[in-house]
């Protein structure tokens, strides 16, 4: 858990999440990760073994259903016209966006 | 009693219920409360930058209303004509929606959040958009692409945050209550900082539809107000379940004010001693002491409890965050809504620059650190070992409330720090949430009432904790807080 996060580990991640870091960027990212994450690395003083996971806190209030599904039924939805207008580029229809592949 | 806007805006918000018996009564218009709002706004807000847009219009239109309605005698909704603002994580209709980003700069959301209309249903008058921390991801404020929020209380600090428009709106009387949002202490720490009160509710208890998301197990919208009745009031108003949040509660909604004038006697307050511990400033644990013989006075039966984990919440909390951070904020991709790189050929590119070009330091930080904590080989090692942790910590407190009614700490372990003291160095930022994430994590309910001051006048809150829906109980306690005499 406290293995040293590199150059490379910095810029595979800002690959996975879509981010393009400048230069002087993955140098100040390298440095705050390795802090955070020697300081997260107290997590291992702690045997969790046995303990299940815990994603998401309904199912700790007594009573309340922690899958509360509704009634798949077809209901009126923003009007199309008034989402699109929020977008950068549209034919009034789709989004538009640059080239998916390259020639 | 007041009567006219000028005896009303004072520096501090006259009572919620005060204000509206006078516009019931026909003594003091909607229309001019609100108006005064502004006046008062466009003076104030060049120094504190608390309010990031105006809805006028909305606001004006809404009081108007609420004026015809008092004016036929007609019954009021709850909120009539109380002058409300909104952090600009909350979707509205009729106003941009950055969430103190530049990523989202221009939008203008096409619906309000079920909180929004709530408000607005309860004849609430919406004043405008309130700063915050990018993607609410901050202890300071500093972190918002539209520049820092400065504390009403000395200018040269921090107003805390996320949610440091909210607080400092309420806190320089630019509004009588507001909505912050709550992920790891993002409403109740800026409330401390500010000296005014604020509201964690139960995970789930207030529907998060129109939240721009941040960590969904962990977001909760909650209100700051300048007492403890008037956020009571508030979020009686937001609770309640709503078919477009899968994870709002189906509990009946309480009368949160009748509950809060309840006494506190009897109640049995623990005290624990992980919150007292190194690090926490003598001051604010003077502050937090005198308010512990406040409510002992009060008839409470104060006990120690022990919270053995707490020092692993900080570590917990920014992994989790993080993790959900990293895929919640995958949306902002420069092709639906919001910012897009200019400089880009391909689809690809286009991605990674309008992410790069429209998010600040943090998120990226974030975003990276969640991204991480996911990847392939390091999931079991930080993100499943987290929510491990994360079980330990949430039983502690279900353990703790079988002994007791109330939990009460210090808020934030100093109070209002200066403007850019910590903004060099993450992880020193991170632990100004050190007494809040743990609850964060739990779900459970608290309240945070300002509880005297520093020697220079600087506000320290308490925080007042309570187990899963028992907002009633954090709310009544912290009224014993709020009458006491420092």
């Amino acid at each position: 858990m406290s293995d040293k996060v590199t150059v490379q580990d910095v810029e595979r991640v800002a690959e996975l999440a879509h981010l393009e870091l400048a230069p002087e960027e993955t140098t100040g990212m390298l440095r705050d990760l390795n802090a955070i994450l020697d300081y997260v690395a107290e997590l291992n003083q702690i045997d969790t073994s046995g303990v299940a996971p815990l994603a998401q806190v309904s199912e700790l209030q007594t009573g309340v259903s922690a899958t509360a599904l509704r009634e798949d039924v077809l209901e009126p939805s923003l009007d199309r016209g008034v989402v699109m207008r929020a977008a950068p580029e549209t034919n009034g229809a789709f989004f538009k966006v640059p080239k998916v592949i390259e020639k | 009693m007041p009567g006219t806007p000028e005896e009303i805006l004072v520096e501090k918000p006259q009572p919620l219920a005060v204000l509206r018996a006078e516009i019931a009564q026909g003594r003091l218009r909607a229309e001019d409360l609100a108006a005064g709002y502004y006046d008062r706004i466009e003076r104030k807000n060049p120094l504190l930058n608390v309010y990031l847009s105006l809805t006028k219009e909305r606001a004006l239109e809404q009081a108007a209303r609420i004026d015809a309605l008092a004016e036929k005698g007609d019954p009021l909704p709850p909120l009539a004509g109380i002058p409300v603002g909104i952090k600009d994580v909350l979707v509205m209709q009729g106003a941009p929606s950055t969430a103190g980003s530049k990523i989202l700069q221009g939008y203008q959301p096409p619906y309000d959040a079920t909180a929004v209309k709530k408000l607005q249903s309860a004849g609430a008058v919406l004043l405008g958009k309130l700063n915050c921390d990018e993607f609410a991801m901050g202890s300071s404020n500093e972190n918002s692409a539209y520049g820092p929020v400065r504390n009403p209380v000395d200018p040269e600090r921090v107003p805390g945050g996320s949610s440091g428009g909210s607080a400092a709106a309420v806190a320089a009387n630019l509004a009588v209550a507001t909505l912050g949002t709550d992920t790891g202490g993002s409403v109740r720490q800026p409330a401390s900082f500010c000296g005014v009160v604020g509201v964690l509710p139960t995970y789930g208890r207030v529907s998060r539809y129109g939240l721009i998301a941040f960590a969904s197990s962990l977001d909760r919208i909650g209100p700051l107000a300048g007492n403890v009745r008037d956020a009571a009031t508030m979020l009686a108003v937001i609770a309640g379940h709503d078919p477009c949040d899968a994870t709002s509660s189906p509990a009946p909604v309480p009368d949160f004010a009748a509950e809060s004038d309840k006494p506190a006697a009897g109640l049995r307050i623990g005290i624990p001693d992980e919150y007292f511990a190194e690090g926490l400033d003598d001051e604010v644990r003077v502050s937090i002491e005198k308010g512990i013989d406040a409510l002992r006075a009060a008839g409470c039966e104060v006990r120690r409890v022990s919270l053995p984990h707490t020092k692993y919440a900080v570590p917990t909390y920014y992994l989790i965050a993080t993790a959900e951070a990293s895929a919640n904020l995958a949306r902002f991709d420069g092709v639906r809504y919001g910012y897009r790189s200019r400089h880009s050929d391909t689809l690809s590119d286009m991605y990674s620059k309008s992410r790069d070009e429209g998010f600040g330091a943090e998120v990226k930080r974030r975003i990276l650190l969640g991204t991480y904590a996911l990847s392939a080989g390091y999931y079991d090692a930080y993100y499943l070992k987290a929510q491990q942790v994360r079980r330990i910590l949430a039983e502690e407190f279900l353990r703790a409330f079988a002994e007791v009614d109330a939990i009460v700490t210090p808020t934030a372990p100093t109070a209002a720090f200066k403007i850019g003291e910590k903004s060099g160095d993450p992880l020193s930022m991170y632990l100004a949430d050190i007494y809040t994430v743990t609850a964060s994590l739990a779900g459970i309910c608290g309240v945070t009432v300002p509880c005297g001051t520093t020697k220079v006048g600087l506000p320290v809150g308490m925080q007042v904790l309570a187990a899963h829906l028992n907002e009633g109980t954090a709310f009544r306690v912290a009224r014993a807080v709020e009458a006491a005499d420092f």
